[in-house]
């Protein structure tokens, strides 16, 4: 490190030019500024040394970016809830450390849902391509052939007539070429001008880049579509210069441009911002990219599975990705990898040029208070328009909130939504709506009507018989003696800062709220998920709605994330309170209002499994006396089976 | 004079510049110390940037994941009493060996890290519950907690990838 050797030289050559009297200075003093200039020098590097040593192993005094954990800050109002750190960061449970808890077969196996889409073992991920041809709807997704957790990747398959009885079909496409040797990934179907289907799918190249393939069917006369014809020239789209060989991925469906033109959306992320790439083509084998983006957002990272789509302004069908006009809106919609929320936001295209502007930039695509289209679990989701039943349907995956070890056990993890209609909300215009498609109605079996009106703190159980596969539709009602008790009470305070998922959950009791119900619960309680309303006294004696799924307690298990879930959900001038609830094993899928707020969450009950599930009403506000109607149906199974040649027996309509 | 306050200015900022990748990354995480030792201590980690460092820290767990397998099997005759929670351990710990990390490597390879990160905070998550298992009397403790501290360190990493 020392190069003294290198500066005396040097040091000894700048005397006579810095000291300019030096010139007459006798030989002896000469040597005495060397020594002092020795000593000065190593003074010099000693302090260097120290600095840089200080500098290089500092122990940073931040410790961001490692633990997203929030606190809960106790807003109780009666005492004992406890605060509780309630992200998707596991934790382990206070109260259950050093409680042996070991899963059982017995408790695995009920969690197997009886009507969501699932494979038969193994892993899956993000819907693809989903898409009605020939009579049958089709749904592809990511799939690992080897293990319940991600890797491997394929394109799974299976159809069915009515979104809800599917028979699983051989794989559609695997990694069997250089450009998808590493895995065959998202992507969406487009219907050509003459009925035929082109596909658009991510490949992960053998040398790990991600580029763009095309893919159509081998028999387009096979209504089952079995087989697929990777395109000979792929890959057709490569990252772009400027963009990531490993930041380029889930193209679009395609939709047709004024002149004529496809045009396609595919997401990605410079720096920080959260992008949407466009390109243009004729025949999806080559294309022009635009210089101007889709649209763009600041500080949201990389955006997966991107989807564009019009909605209607007033009617409530869906519409083709192609419609545009002055009755349509455009919804742009990104999976944000950082915080896996999917959002979506309501605004203006403009064809020409291939930009898409909010309504709203407050709450853009991936701002953390923007919408969602689910509060709780939900992710990679992905819309396709059913031509069939004129309806635009919306295909969402549900992971595990379990240990990895609780999947590799049971020996299969994830779920899909049950899938939903989606359309404007035509009365707020703010927001879209969505509802499980009709046809999960065909699975209702007995029901029992219920009328009860419950006081303050109370829970009252509801006798259905086996509570574990239900589907609860239910309306609220609030006293209006006590809305204007609250009301001109000063002494009970505005809710101005609530949201569900830093209440702690419903144990927090305000004067109008929680109030629902506990499903998946045990008899004594000991287990319970809850899905409820909780209204507030906003300013201007506004009443505020929040909508909620409390699963803190769901279950005895120390492994399990166990969030809050909710928001806001809008409530109009005359409407009654409405919320429906499909409990199916290990999901709860909760919609409020009619779908304008909804909650996905994946639930473990160790003990209110089989028999022991049962079913409560609860309010547990302090004020309130609430009034419910409720029906409650018993739901069959689906049978979701691989497909066999007695599922074709009869001769599908064409379409 | 001014020529020596150069050159000393010159040698302290070659040397603060070689606050590496290792140590700018490791600055991001919980642990300073644990990442750099275990970075410094991998001869590929001097060359590496993020992934590659994500990389080695997803392979000192499996180092460390055979590791106290070996333990496991080795307790099983010195302390039989304790069978049952030593299997509990033995399939949590499998699952970091046989899911947990040979997704995390496909994962962070293949630049889809939320899965990377999945499999490393699920490390923790099982070498937690596999303690917990003891109730208080574990014979494996300082082996869990090791475990615990390397995924936090190899989650903040992972973390930089999104």
């Amino acid at each position: 490190m020392a190069r003294s050797e290198s500066l005396l030289p040097v040091t000894s050559q700048h005397d006579p030019l810095s000291e300019s009297s030096s010139n007459s200075i006798p030989e002896t003093r000469r040597r005495k500024p060397t020594k002092v200039h020795l000593v000065v020098y190593s003074g010099f590097l000693l302090i260097a040394l120290y600095i840089t040593l200080i500098v290089t192993h500092t122990r940073p005094v931040s410790t961001k970016g490692a633990n997203d954990e929030k606190t809960v800050a106790s807003r109780a109002r009666l005492a004992g809830v406890s605060e509780k750190s309630n992200e998707h960061i596991w934790k382990m449970s206070d109260d259950r450390e050093g409680e042996a808890f070991a899963w059982n077969n017995t408790m695995l196996s009920w969690q197997r849902t009886a009507f969501h889409f699932q494979p038969e073992k193994n892993w899956m991920n993000d819907p693809d391509g989903p898409l009605f041809y020939k009579g049958w709807y089709h749904f592809f997704y990511q799939y690992n052939p080897n293990a319940a957790v991600w890797g491997d990747i394929v394109w799974g398959h299976a159809v069915s007539k009515d979104l809800i009885h599917w028979l699983h079909l051989p794989f559609a496409m695997v990694p069997d070429q250089w450009y998808d040797a590493n895995g065959v990934w998202t992507g969406s179907a487009t219907f050509l001008d003459d009925g035929s289907i082109v596909m658009l799918y991510t490949g992960s190249t053998d040398k790990f880049v991600q580029v763009q393939n095309l893919a159509y069917p081998e028999d387009p006369n096979d209504p089952l579509l079995l087989k697929w014809t990777k395109f000979s020239g792929n890959p057709v789209l490569e990252p772009p210069p400027g963009i990531g060989d490993k930041d380029f991925r889930d193209p679009t469906t395609a939709w047709k441009t004024s002149d004529g033109k496809w045009r396609i959306t595919i997401g990605s992320k410079i720096n920080r911002t959260g992008i949407s790439l466009v390109y243009d083509t004729v025949d999806f084998k080559t294309y022009e990219k635009h210089d101007i983006l889709l649209h763009q957002v600041p500080n949201t990272g990389m955006w997966e599975c991107v989807d564009f789509y019009p909605v209607s302004k007033t009617k409530h069908h869906g519409l083709d990705t192609s419609v545009n006009g002055p009755d349509v809106r455009h919804i742009v919609k990104a999976s944000m990898d950082d915080t896996r929320i999917d959002h979506y936001a309501i605004g203006t295209y403009y064809d020409s040029n291939g930009t898409w502007v909010p309504d709203n930039p407050s709450i853009d695509v991936g701002i953390s208070t923007g919408l969602r289209y689910d509060y709780g679990k939900f992710y990679a989701s992905k819309t396709f328009y059913d031509q069939h039943k004129g309806r635009r349907i919306l295909w969402g995956w549900i992971g595990e909130s379990d240990s990895e070890a609780a999947d590799v056990q049971k020996g299969w993890s994830s779920l899909q939504a049950i899938p939903r209609t989606v359309v404007l909300d035509t009365k707020t215009k703010k927001n879209l709506i969505q509802w499980p498609v009709k046809e999960i109605e065909s699975l209702r079996l007995r029901s029992k009507k219920f009328h009860k009106k419950i006081g303050p703190g109370t829970v009252v159980p509801v006798d259905v018989g086996p509570a574990d596969q239900i589907d609860i539709e239910a309306e609220f009602k609030l006293k209006n003696e006590d809305l204007e008790v609250i009301f001109g009470d000063d002494s009970v305070e505005d809710d101005k800062d609530f949201s569900c998922e830093t209440s702690g959950g419903a144990t927090l009791r305000g004067a109008l709220g929680p109030f629902g119900f506990s499903v998946l619960a045990d008899q004594s309680l000991s287990e319970q998920t809850l899905v409820y309303f909780y209204v507030t006294k906003g300013k201007d004696s506004k009443l505020k709605t929040f909508f909620c799924t409390d699963t803190s307690k769901s279950t005895m298990a120390n492994d399990v994330v166990k969030p809050v879930y909710g928001s806001f959900v809008p409530v109009l001038k005359g409407e009654k309170l409405t919320m429906r609830i499909l409990v199916d094993h290990s999901i709860v899928e909760g919609f409020g209002q009619g779908g304008r707020t909804c909650i996905t969450s994946r639930v473990y009950p160790t003990k209110a499994i089989y028999g022991a599930t049962k079913l409560f009403l609860f309010n547990n506000a302090t004020d309130a006396t609430v009034t419910a109607s409720f029906k409650v149906w018993q739901m069959n199974s689906a049978f979701i089976h691989p497909f066999s040649a007695v599922d074709d027996l009869v001769v599908p309509s064409s379409t | 004079m001014k020529m020596v306050v150069v050159m000393m200015i010159m040698m302290v900022m070659a040397m603060v510049s070689e606050a590496s990748m290792i140590e700018q990354t490791c600055k991001e995480t919980p642990d300073f110390n644990l990442c750099v030792s275990l970075l410094d201590s991998d001869p590929r980690g001097s060359s590496a940037d993020t992934s590659g460092l994500a990389l080695i820290l997803v392979d000192k767990i499996k180092g460390l994941a055979t590791k106290t397998l070996k333990e496991i099997n080795t307790l099983y005759k010195k302390r039989p009493e304790l069978k049952q929670a030593l299997d509990e351990c033995s399939r949590r710990y499998n699952t970091i060996l046989k899911a947990d990390v040979p997704e995390a490597i496909e994962a962070i390879s293949k630049g889809v890290p939320k899965f990377g990160e999945d499999g490393v905070i699920d490390a923790g998550v099982e070498a937690a519950v596999c303690e917990g298992d003891f109730k208080g009397k574990s014979p494996l403790t300082s082996l869990t907690k090791s475990m615990q501290k390397v995924s936090n360190v190899a989650r903040a990493i992972v973390r930089m990838l999104l």
